[in-house]
């Protein structure tokens, strides 16, 4: 048999781990600051960019796709070209897919400081970082099936699975999920409308765990767990069976991020039910993990990289175990909203993606510079301050989830609220405090780390094309008997196409239907579009990322039903593009915030929050006050609602500016009849009062909810 | 047209979901009888791939 010689390609790998660790640390840093902003909200500097709203998707953003995005890359282009024996396909392409993929987070987070926007959780970005992410996508994925096409070893490990099952969905959601219509280079709007909006965005939102942060990094599990710990897997059997079960499971369970809202009750259930079933891949995957490491137990005592392995998988089994427990309807009815979700995705942010990449890069770099780490106790060390880092996060983040939901739902034997919303953020605010502390010290740990590796880059020498060889694939012959799922794990186009069709399923049954709007959605007469003004208010709602700390949901409780008003009705939103639901309760909900306060105390609101609010952790919006909206845009917004079918007259988008005038005079009039705005305005010297940001955004607070008001609503249950 | 027109006219789409159910327990199945009727060399040649660079 012919052995042929060739090269590993080291470089992808060095720059994709130091992209790793640069974004990891700006993402780390960006994450204490609003852990910090929270219970110290003068730390937004009254600067708009500072803010927690603008801040908060540049964390979630730098951590997912900068921190792990680039940490997936870095663990794909090292194994599988080792899993394949074969150099990655070319050198050109890795080379666009670096720089590309570094050039769209450097915009994106430059353009989410600036306030631009969609609205949509994990999926902020607009629409030409939207392209661009395509695009490097494929890049990726030509790169990565040209290699396994030129593979010098027959079959594809579990590993490679894994990699292919991530492209092809990560692929599938992000263009579905980013179908919007643009309207400038900056904005844009969601397709999809209110509950329909939803449904796909938490398919995407919760598929985006599924199948960025988790899959891949199962994948590389299995390649450096077994390299690390020097034995195979446990169980390869099990690991056919994991990857299957949960790369079809795994689609459905979007909508129990969605439980008692206005979702249809069927797709709440299905969403029930496929998460409580994830439970048993999932915790296989993990039992083959640590099983991997029977009988070398005694090695994590003296091997750094082996113990961030062991807590990266035990943060993976708790977070998988604890998930779908918060899916249990009555579960959720008590910690949605609540702090116990951040608690929840930090168990599997800093523990699962977090020590897994730490172990990666500690295992990677002194291979690649032919040395060995510079210091294995401040690895040790590294691995306490982040173990206690994760502890520090999350049991104050359980405590304050508890907290919240114990509060929110206790009555007074009068059967009034005990407690104002205000009430609970004061209690919560030393919680608040200690989770800062737990950041820092991740932070720490992390720098550490940072310190270790140069020190360890600096004393080796590295090694960019590493000698290979192997013996060329022989073209395999079709022999009789020969089992059709061994076909298929040869071939990788095959296997793709099989991924596609077992994750497309699960999307395509529950999305679906819910586009049906009839006969899921109840339509409510009294529901109309917005007008010119409001639709400016929301793009500023969008934009500041109001969203990140306030809902728009009114889930049908006794308790909800008493401090904010009516539970929230599917039919209320069809015109909402995108929705605004939210996720959590920072701030109280605002779905029926409309008519509740007046004018002139949104306006004190929005320059100085405790001024009406005593003891109020939001950040103080001076700017929305001398930034005057952009009317020129108001036919555009109008027009592409009405592409939408938004119902507005024909001719509408032309006089639509003269509707905008006249809402802000009677606003404007309304605010100067108040000595307190007065004052205020002239303290900023503000002179344009009737375009300014804060006159649109108190036109669409004063609308949120209000439509419904207008007619007899049915009696509500109560749960 | 709005896309309920289209399924709505597909007569018998009441068995669907039956149908749907069937093929999620059989894709299980599926799995698992390969799994355990899987061959033995395979699996363990595949199981050691990482460790042969």
């Amino acid at each position: 048999m012919q052995i042929e010689k060739f090269s590993y390609d080291n470089r992808p790998v060095k720059w994709f781990a130091y992209a790793t660790i640069f974004w990891g640390i700006i993402g780390f840093v960006v994450g204490l600051w609003i852990a910090i902003a929270i219970w110290l909200p003068g730390l937004n500097l009254n600067w708009a960019p500072t803010t927690f709203g603008r801040m908060r998707p540049v964390h979630t953003n730098a951590v997912i796709f900068a921190f792990v995005g680039n940490g997936i890359f870095m663990g794909v282009y090292y194994s599988l070209q080792r899993l394949t024996k074969a150099r990655i396909f070319n050198d050109t392409l890795t080379r666009i897919h670096f720089w590309g993929w570094q050039l769209i987070i450097v915009f994106g987070a430059l353009t989410l400081w600036m306030g631009y926007s969609t609205g949509k959780e994990y999926a902020e970005l607009e629409w030409p970082l939207d392209i661009a992410i395509t695009l490097i996508w494929v890049v990726f994925g030509i790169n990565m099936f040209g290699t396994i096409i030129k593979r010098r070893e027959s079959h594809l490990y579990v590993a490679i699975w894994f990699y292919i099952a991530t492209w092809v969905t990560v692929a599938m959601l992000h263009i579905v999920n980013s179908i919007e219509l643009p309207i400038s280079l900056t904005k844009s709007y969601s397709w999809y409308a209110g509950v329909q909006d939803a449904l796909v965005q938490w398919w995407y939102g919760h598929n985006a765990v599924a199948f960025f942060l988790t899959t891949p990094y199962l994948g590389l599990m299995y390649y450096f767990l077994p390299k690390a710990a020097n034995r195979p897997v446990y169980s390869y059997r099990l690991s056919i069976v994991h990857f299957w079960a949960l790369i079809f499971i795994y689609i459905w369970a979007g909508p129990h991020h969605l439980l008692y809202t206005s979702l249809p009750d069927w797709a709440q259930s299905l969403g029930v039910v496929f998460s409580v079933m994830l439970i048993a891949p999932s915790w296989g995957g993990m039992i083959n993990g640590l099983f991997t490491l029977r009988g070398a137990w005694d090695r994590v005592r003296e091997d750094a990289v082996l113990k961030f392995m062991v807590v990266a998988i035990t943060a993976y089994g708790m977070a998988t175990f604890e998930g779908p427990m918060l899916s249990l309807k009555n579960v959720n009815a008590i910690s949605h909203f609540t702090d116990w979700t951040i608690a929840h995705v930090h168990v599997g942010a800093l523990g699962w993606n977090g020590f897994l990449t730490f172990a990666v890069l500690y295992w990677l770099i002194p291979r690649m510079f032919q040395t060995t780490l510079y210091s294995k106790s401040l690895a040790n060390a590294h691995f306490w301050l982040g173990t206690l880092g994760i502890i520090f996060y999350a049991i104050p983040m359980y405590w304050a989830g508890f907290t919240q939901s114990l509060n929110w739902k206790t009555f007074t034997p009068e059967g009034t609220l005990q407690y104002t919303f205000l009430d609970t953020v004061n209690m919560l605010k030393p919680m608040y405090q200690l989770r800062s502390l737990g950041g820092l010290l991740f932070l720490v740990g992390a720098c550490i780390m940072v310190y270790n590796l140069i020190k360890t880059v600096k004393a080796g020498t590295f090694l960019a094309d590493e000698p290979a060889e192997a013996p060329a694939l022989v073209k395999h012959q079709k022999h009789e008997g020969e089992h059709w799922h061994r076909v298929i794990e040869r071939r990788p186009i095959q296997m793709l196409v099989l991924s596609l069709v077992v994750v497309g399923i699960g999307g395509i049954l529950e999305i679906i239907p819910t586009f049906l709007v009839k006969t899921n959605i109840p339509t409510i007469s009294s529901v109309k579009p917005y007008s010119p003004l409001e639709l400016h208010g929301r793009d500023i709602y969008i934009a500041e990322g109001c969203y990140t700390c306030h809902s728009q949901m009114v889930r049908p409780f006794r308790d909800e039903v008493k401090r904010y008003g009516e539970y929230s009705k599917a039919g209320e939103f069809v015109y909402d593009h995108p929705f605004q639901w939210g996720s959590k309760r920072t701030g109280p909900d605002l779905a029926r915030v409309g008519a509740k306060y007046n004018n002139a105390w949104h306006f004190s609101h929005m320059y100085d929050p405790t001024s009406t609010s005593e003891g109020s952790i939001m950040p103080r919006y001076p700017w929305l006050l001398n930034k005057s909206i952009d009317i020129r845009q108001t036919p555009k917004m109008i027009r592409a609602m009405q592409t939408m079918n938004v119902p507005y007259e024909v001719d509408y988008a032309n006089r639509a500016n003269q509707d905008l005038e006249a809402q802000a005079k009677v606003i404007v009039d309304d605010l100067m009849k108040d000595k307190g705005v007065q004052q205020v305005l002239e303290l900023e010297g503000v002179k344009n009062l009737q375009y300014s940001k804060v006159v649109a955004l108190i036109a669409y607070l004063q609308r949120i909810g209000t439509d419904i008001k207008k007619q007899p609503v049915e009696s509500l249950p109560e749960h | 047209m709005k896309f309920i027109n289209y399924l709505k006219s597909i007569d018998g789409i009441s068995i669907y979901p039956m149908i749907t159910l069937i093929l999620f327990g059989m894709f299980f199945l599926v799995i698992l009888m390969w799994v355990s009727k899987a061959n033995q060399k395979y699996i363990k040649d595949a199981k050691n791939i990482p460790l042969k660079d």
